[in-house]
């Protein structure tokens, strides 16, 4: 393979502290090398910046939710139609696009590295054809498992241990990285028309609390020692109120944090960040959020940023995705997946002249910049849920500049205005810390070790932006800092130019990964199980897992667990 | 007759205007998967007789070209034969006659202007675009003969006049607007409807259960034209908590009088 070397560009690499140095990186064989020949390939960064690929801890990008969501809006299809050149595919989408569409728009950002959140297990098989068919990106996928039936019944007759032998064989099965838990016992609730309301609200035919569910995963997840931490959507989610749900959830793992590591990540907390008793009386938790995020290192959290547009929601969470089917009268999906989780679709618009989106839009924004390390605080959009992810470039303008938060506040509803606390907050990110929160924060949350760095070993994924930090301040010039974010200047992907100027130059398809837990248990599947499969499930057991060629590249991660 | 479907969004005044006929010759068709240009398709003629408005003319067998009129905002275009489907889809001026048939989505997504149909159309006149809320937002359109299903779907503004018979679902999702029907209707009108005016003026061959009589009405007014009943007023769709009004044409619907007996 070729050498290539990036030269002269303002070099953000937060996790070798570099901060805008300008220097040169040099790359052989896919990866970041100490240096190379003088016939090496150049690429002139002169005047702008370089960072790690993207990467992005939390996007429905594939999936039975993602899948349904692209059948349900065919007019979501026809506003956004990409068409085929000599080298890109066609697609369509604006807020679901297409498998190759989503890759490459990911790739014209600068994006190299993008998590699939959430997949019923009983939907892996098609997840990973569809992540096999979405280019330019290194991808991954977390199962569903805070109301899986055999996890539910490990917790409540207290075996943790044979609990994480089996969680270990669930992620190979279905060849999954982290642990996704999506409104613990809410799901399995919803299998019979109830949901929880607190995470002491047991959970209907288990007897056990979302709590327990919590905690049950996160010292399996730490008996296995798994890359990333137990990835937890709370319960309540999107009920005014919830911000004291949030806290909990955040609280009741405290005891099993280790060595100032986090042990648990909350997912899109702007959704989870709301005070008041009703959508009148809306307002945001954010300090309250803040406040204890600030205090505590055993939490990671990301965004999930609103962005004024027609959107779909989509999540796991059949009765939250219910509710939001009664606030709009849109048309709505929902499934009870078997005996796994469930799930829903609802199209929505956040409007600026609505009180509730406006607040809501001002939330994430708050904590992101009210929490004061940007390695606990990571960016998302949670899409397609709070917007596209092509919203990006605008989120990370409003993280760096003021100038650009306020431009929006001037047109947001009168009421939300005067509530924000964003006219109090002169905060901006530095370039710096928009690399921690965009990538290096991201990888770093994810155990991704040659992901989101630009250090001798890494994988050679860069990003170079058209911004000369040294011309102009980013947070002046804020439009032109979005446009740079939107169309980089370079896309480098395991060592090759796949983007120039926002254009696809080299279609490519990346890998998957999936973590390959060895335990010194045994955890084969046992005559219970296979009799459950056959009693409980559409699938037989031999036809649950994927075998690994299945999948189009796979790149296992190998772990030796603690058990 | 065309083979394959053309796509005919060039074919619109406001491309048309300012263009001569080589350059009208030269705009982009595309037949089937083919990009063609339209002088490949058609002869071209530039008739220089005057007329107040500018028109374009068409003659011959278009019954398989779609979009005529797409997004037009002024002029007139004349079909002297059968057009395709999608008719002045998304216009917002101008009109367009056609004395044959015409395909279905005529109107579709339309926010003014008008369309006359001498013949008969096909489904979804009027209608928003497959999975959106959004439909005709304003404008007319006039239907000699029969239409289809689903004539006026998420219909928001204006007004849908059928001289002939409809289908079902005729007023589907309606929010706003006016659809009249001289003709028959197969069923279902206004269902799903939120508000806005719907006239059966023929039989209908039932009404939606969730809609709950209202009243007797001896004329009913459509654009300003008063129409003859006597019609039995129907609120609905309750089941959407609908204020649509539903006119149904007492004459010529005598099942309906077992209605009469909540009138009191």
């Amino acid at each position: 393979m070729t050498e290539l070397i990036v030269k002269n560009g303002f070099v953000y690499d937060p996790l070798n502290r570099i901060n805008g140095e300008k220097m040169d990186i040099s790359i052989r064989d896919g990866k970041i090398v100490e240096s190379v020949k003088d016939k090496a390939n150049v690429v002139d960064a002169s005047g702008m910046v370089v960072m790690p690929g993207g990467v992005d801890i939390h996007s429905h990008i594939a999936g039975g939710e993602v899948d349904t969501a692209r059948l349900l809006r065919p007019e979501d299809h026809v506003k956004d139609v990409e068409v085929k050149t000599a080298l890109t595919r066609s697609g369509v989408g604006y807020s679901i696009p297409s498998t190759f569409t989503t890759g490459y728009r990911y790739s014209r950002m600068g994006y190299t590295t993008v998590m699939n959140p959430s997949m019923a297990p009983l939907h892996a098989r098609h997840t990973h054809e569809e992540l096999s068919d979405t280019p330019m990106i290194d991808k991954a996928t977390y199962p569903l498992l805070g109301d899986w039936w055999f996890s539910l019944e490990h917790i409540r007759d207290g075996l943790i241990e044979e609990n994480a032998a089996h969680i270990a064989w669930m992620l190979k099965a279905t060849r999954g990285y982290a642990i996704k838990i999506v409104n613990p016992g809410g799901l399995e609730a919803w299998g019979f028309g109830r949901n929880v309301h607190s995470i002491d609200d047991p959970v209907p035919n288990f007897g056990i609390t979302p709590r327990e569910i919590i905690r049950g995963l996160c010292k399996v997840n730490t008996l296995l020692n798994l890359p990333h931490t137990i990835h937890l959507h709370t319960n309540n989610l999107g009920q005014p109120g919830n911000y004291v749900t949030a806290l909990e959830s955040m609280k009741c793992v405290e005891d099993l944090a280790r060595e100032d590591r986090p042990v648990i990540h909350i997912t899109h907390i702007q959704f989870c960040a709301f005070k008041g008793a009703d959508w009148g009386s809306l307002s945001s938790g954010a300090e309250e959020i803040s406040n204890y995020v600030n205090n505590h290192s055993h939490v990671t959290l990301d965004m999930g940023q609103v962005v004024f547009s027609d959107t779909t929601t989509m999540t796991a969470d059949g009765p939250f995705q219910y509710g939001l089917y009664q606030l709009t009268g849109n048309k709505w999906v929902n499934h009870d997946v078997e005996t796994e989780t469930s799930g829903g679709i609802v199209p929505f618009r956040y409007k600026r002249s609505s009180a509730v989106h406006a607040t809501q839009w001002s939330i994430a924004l708050e904590i992101a910049l009210l929490i004061e390390d940007p390695w606990k605080i990571l960016m998302t959009t949670d899409h397609p849920n709070g917007g596209p992810f092509t919203s990006y470039p605008k989120v990370m303008v409003w993280l760096i500049s003021k100038g650009a938060r306020e431009k929006v506040l001037s047109k947001i509803n009168k009421r939300a205005r005067k509530k924000s606390l964003l006219p109090s907050i002169d905060r901006e990110l530095s370039l710096y810390e928009l690399a921690v929160v965009t990538r290096a924060g991201q990888a770093k949350a994810l155990g991704l070790k040659q992901k989101g760095h630009l250090g001798v070993g890494a994988d050679a994924d860069i990003a170079i932006y058209n911004i000369n930090p040294e011309c102009a301040d980013p947070a002046k010039k804020f439009v032109a800092a979005r446009k740079a974010f939107k169309n980089a200047a370079y896309t480098i992907k395991s060592g090759q130019i796949v983007v120039k100027d926002g254009e696809i130059v080299k279609p490519i398809f990346g890998k998957t990964y999936w973590v390959d837990v060895k335990t010194s248990m045994p955890h084969d599947v046992n005559d219970d199980i296979k009799k459950k499969f056959r009693e409980y499930w559409t699938v037989e057991y031999e036809n649950y897992p994927i075998r690994e060629g299945f999948l189009h590249s796979p790149a296992p991660v190998a772990v030796k667990a603690g058990v | 007759m065309f083979k394959f479907p053309i796509e005919g969004k060039n074919v619109t005044p406001d491309i048309f205007a300012e263009k001569s006929a080589k350059e009208i010759a030269d705009l982009e068709v595309w037949e089937g998967n083919r990009k063609r240009s339209l002088g490949e398709l058609f002869d071209i003629k530039n008739d220089s007789s005057a007329s107040e408005e500018f028109t374009i003319k068409i003659e011959g067998d278009v019954s398989k070209v779609r979009n005529i009129g797409f997004r037009m905002s002024m002029g007139q275009i004349i079909v002297d034969g059968d057009a395709g489907m999608h008719l002045g889809e998304e216009m917002s001026g101008g009109a367009i006659t056609v004395s044959g048939n015409a395909g279905s989505w005529a109107g579709s997504q339309m926010k003014g202007g008008t369309i006359e149909i001498k013949g008969n159309a096909g489904n979804y006149i009027g209608a928003a675009y497959r999975g959106s809320t959004k439909g005709m937002n304003g404008g007319k359109v006039i239907i000699h003969g029969n239409a289809g299903h689903e004539v006026g779907c998420f219909m928001r503004k204006g007004l849908i006049k059928i001289l002939g018979n409809v289908g079902i679902f005729a007023g589907v999702h309606m929010n706003n607007g006016t659809i009249f029907v001289q003709g028959t209707s197969q069923g279902r009108a206004g269902a799903q409807m939120t508000n806005g005016k719907i006239i059966l003026a023929g039989y209908s061959e039932d009404v939606m259960p969730t809609f709950t009589v209202d009243d007797i009405k001896a004329k009913v007014k459509v654009n300003g034209e008063k129409i003859e009943g006597p019609f039995y007023r129907f609120i609905g769709d309750l089941a959407d908590k609908g204020k649509g009004k539903l006119f149904v044409s007492k004459p010529k619907n005598p099942y309906l009088s077992s209605y009469e007996k909540y009138l009191e």
